[in-house]
């Protein structure tokens, strides 16, 4: 394969500048570098310096002038990138939106299809992609059936049967388990060695991708702020590349202090207890806990173990599969030992949830709105609220957003959204599942702190997570989910 | 999803391209949603069942897929039964119940005919793969691939809007505004369905065009989707079993043109 493919891309950015239609201000502008061919670039910045922004424009799909406003000028091979498509393949940060047949052979194939390459010669290119990525699962396994590291790894190996010239992966493994995100990282390297291609890649999670990389680009206000090796970059850039959100090696986010007492209360506590979703087809069993006032409770365990199921579980969201999960007088208080069987009202004040995808849980069209649901169905009165409400939008560094639309917000400020919104109504309990899921450092560092500072005002935390960074910095009690078999 | 996890993939009809089973329950279905009368129903669900074992279809599956429209055909020969035109004899009377014997017949005749159109319809596409029915409908019809494939990839996703739904219905329990007001809410959670769907959709087309989707130049078809003497053999069959069931009315005397002059 590899004597056949085309040389790797040169990519050069001339005053480059992109402002998406409906916004008024530019998502990234005077963007100016040179990318020779075969380099393994890796590309830094604050949330919102319109990193992906110039990998959709690479990968020619940022659409046309209707969708934008284009400034400069971006080159692959010295042509317009939008005129290059299929010669740059691009891998995004979700999994799931990036299948796109129900076979993993046929997926592989779609991108060869659309170039037009000719039958008898895509499938060897099907299996050679799929060989060099490392994805060993007969061709007509069906698509929805891949773990996330699986599911990237066939995005990847799509891309790579379209022989491009050029990588671009944008946050590739910010969704993924720490062992999704080693596979990844491999396969990438192996299918590097495989086919030569120049690589661009974004991801906050600088250290993942360091053995791989031998250039860094920093974007910033006023386009290029930094650019050489990564040791010259991160050397001098590297604190103020931190404070600014990115994951910069041997400057990790401070942790909050260690809780000034021992636990409190039991809340609610779990015994022999077997969650599910569906009827009848429990996800973990056998699970013995108690959740404490004053303490943390992290859940931990490999994709598919039952964690968010369980999460759910425990807060009154779903019955029980088996088991016993009952809480205490201390959070029942006149509502019962059963969560489940609590009226939508009376989970408020005790037990709030904070969802993995924070747009399952929007409801209003602001930002205040938003953090006024929950008062107002506790049937609190106006000054109550609005003095909840200014206080929480202070805190959580929502205020400015306070008349925007909460699907208009990034990733990281709905994260704040909703966990705002499940405070306003100081529920004693806390369940948040994946609260740092794809989170700058700087918004890993304010979530954690916030949860500690409840932690030690008397509420529980219950945290699904991967990140046994999260575990460490709220001095979590953990509890390990197995595989599920 | 009951189309995207079919089994029966392993019996001779399910080699049979997707497009001549379309064209076969197509070609039964014309004639008997042109006359209304029980001899052309009756006959056509007759060859159907005789022929049945052939699709390749076990008892159990048979049964677990059609049972909804043994189920339904019934009923809606009940409703005609009820409230149907009447004529000749009335049996029963009630508000706006009339019960004749002409509305019975025309009830029976009714309950065959969805059998006979539903059966083979259900049958034929329990051996169709949705990727298999893309790759004829863009290389046998030469339907654009811009339109087949589009609709291929949204079908995916149709899996991801039952998960989406659960989710929000979680939500709004934890919201604590699940308590009251269920109409509204179930407008509300339609709503944020439908803006959830638009990105996704969104996303996807991003996707899609990342792989070149859309771009210039022909586009090629990793899978054939041949379609020969087996094709044509079946197409056949739907025809036979639908000039039979006409020839039969018209013999019987029973053809009754739905379009043409009143009897």
């Amino acid at each position: 394969m590899a004597d056949q493919s085309p040389r790797p891309a040169a990519v050069e950015a001339r005053e480059w500048g992109w402002r998406h239609a409906s916004r008024n201000a530019w998502a990234v502008r005077d963007v100016a570098f040179r990318i020779e061919s075969g380099e393994r670039v890796l590309l830094l910045g604050a949330s919102g310096s319109g990193k992906s922004t110039l990998l959709h424009g690479l990968a020619g799909v940022l659409g046309g002038a209707e969708e934008g406003e284009q400034a400069g000028s971006l080159l692959i091979d010295d042509e317009p990138a939008a005129h290059r498509r299929g010669r740059a393949g691009l891998v995004l940060q979700d999994p799931d939106a990036q299948v796109i047949l129900a076979r993993v052979g046929d997926d592989v194939a779609f991108g060869c299809e659309n170039l037009g390459v000719p039958r008898e010669e895509i499938w060897p290119r099907v299996r050679a992609a799929l060989d060099a990525v490392g994805l060993d699962v007969p061709l007509d396994r069906q698509t929805k059936a891949l773990s996330g590291g699986q599911k990237q790894r066939l995005a990847l190996a799509g891309l790579l049967a379209m022989q491009p010239g050029l990588l671009l992966l944008d946050e590739p493994t910010a969704n993924l388990d720490p062992a999704g995100v080693a596979e990844v990282r491999d396969a990438v390297t192996r299918l590097l060695d495989v086919q030569a291609t120049t690589l661009v890649v974004v991801e906050h999670r600088v250290e993942v991708w360091l053995p791989v990389v031998s250039r860094v680009i920093v974007l910033g206000d006023g386009g290029v702020i930094a650019d050489g090796s990564p040791d010259e970059v991160l050397g001098r850039e590297g604190a103020g590349l931190a404070a600014r959100g990115v994951w910069v090696p041997g400057i990790p986010p401070s942790h909050p202090p260690a809780p000034a007492r021992a636990p409190g209360a039991a809340l609610l506590s779990a015994s022999e207890l077997a969650v599910q979703r569906v009827a009848s087809h429990p996800v973990a069993s056998g699970i013995d806990v108690v959740v404490r006032a004053g303490a943390a409770l992290a859940v931990t365990g490999p994709n598919g173990a039952g964690k968010s199921t369980l999460g759910l579980t425990l807060a009154g969201l779903l019955p029980p599969a088996s088991g016993t999960l009952a809480a205490t007088a201390e959070l029942a208080g006149d509502a019962g030992s059963s969560p489940i069987r609590w009226a939508s009202r009376q989970l408020l004040t005790r037990i709030g949830t904070v969802f993995q995808d924070p747009e399952h849980q929007l409801l209003a069209k602001t930002v205040r709105e938003e953090l006024e649901v929950g008062p107002r169905a506790l049937g609190l009165d106006e000054t109550e609220t609005a003095r909840r409400v200014d206080e929480l939008l202070e805190r959580l560094r929502l205020a400015p957003l306070a008349r925007a639309n909460p699907y208009t917000l990034s990733g990281g400020e709905k994260r704040r959204l909703t966990v705002a919104a499940a405070l306003a109504t100081a529920p004693r309990l806390l369940v948040l599942d994946e609260p740092t899921f794809g989170q700058d450092a700087r918004t890993w560092a304010e979530l954690v702190a916030l949860l500690a500072r409840l932690r030690d005002e008397g509420s529980a935390i219950v945290a699904i997570t991967h990140d046994l960074d999260v575990v460490a910095a709220l001095r979590a009690e953990r509890l390990e989910l197995g595989a599920a078999s | 999803m009951t189309l995207l996890d079919a089994h029966a993939r392993t019996g001779r009809m399910s080699r049979v391209n997707p497009v001549a089973k379309l064209g076969a329950a197509a070609l039964i279905t014309i004639p008997l949603v042109l006359t209304l009368d029980v001899v052309s129903a009756t006959v056509a669900l007759g060859l159907e069942l005789l022929l049945m074992p052939l699709a390749g279809l076990g008892w159990r599956e048979f049964w677990a897929r059609t049972w909804i429209v043994w189920a339904l055909a019934p009923l809606t020969g009940l409703t005609i039964a009820l409230y149907g035109r009447t004529s000749g004899e009335v049996y029963f009377h009630w508000l706006f119940v009339e019960v004749s014997a002409g509305s019975l017949v025309l009830a029976l005749a009714t309950t065959i005919r969805v059998l006979a159109i539903a059966l083979p319809s259900v049958v034929l596409f329990a051996t169709v793969d949705p990727t298999d029915l893309a790759d004829g409908l863009g290389q046998v019809l030469k339907l654009p691939a811009r339109f087949v494939l589009g609709a291929l990839a949204g079908l995916r996703m149709v899996g991801l809007f039952l998960d989406d739904w659960r989710a929000l219905e979680l939500a709004r329990r934890a919201r604590g505004v699940a308590d009251r007001g269920r109409a509204r809410r179930f407008l509300g959670m339609a709503f944020a369905l439908l803006v959830l769907s638009l990105r996704r959709g969104s996303k996807l087309a991003t996707a899609m065009e990342a792989r070149g989707f859309g771009a210039p130049g022909p586009r090629r078809w990793a899978r054939e989707s041949p379609f020969g003497a087996a094709e044509w053999a079946l197409m056949g069959v739907g025809l036979a079993i639908a000039l039979v069931a006409v020839a039969a009315a018209v013999a019987a005397g029973t053809w009754n043109f739905i379009l043409g002059p009143g009897v």
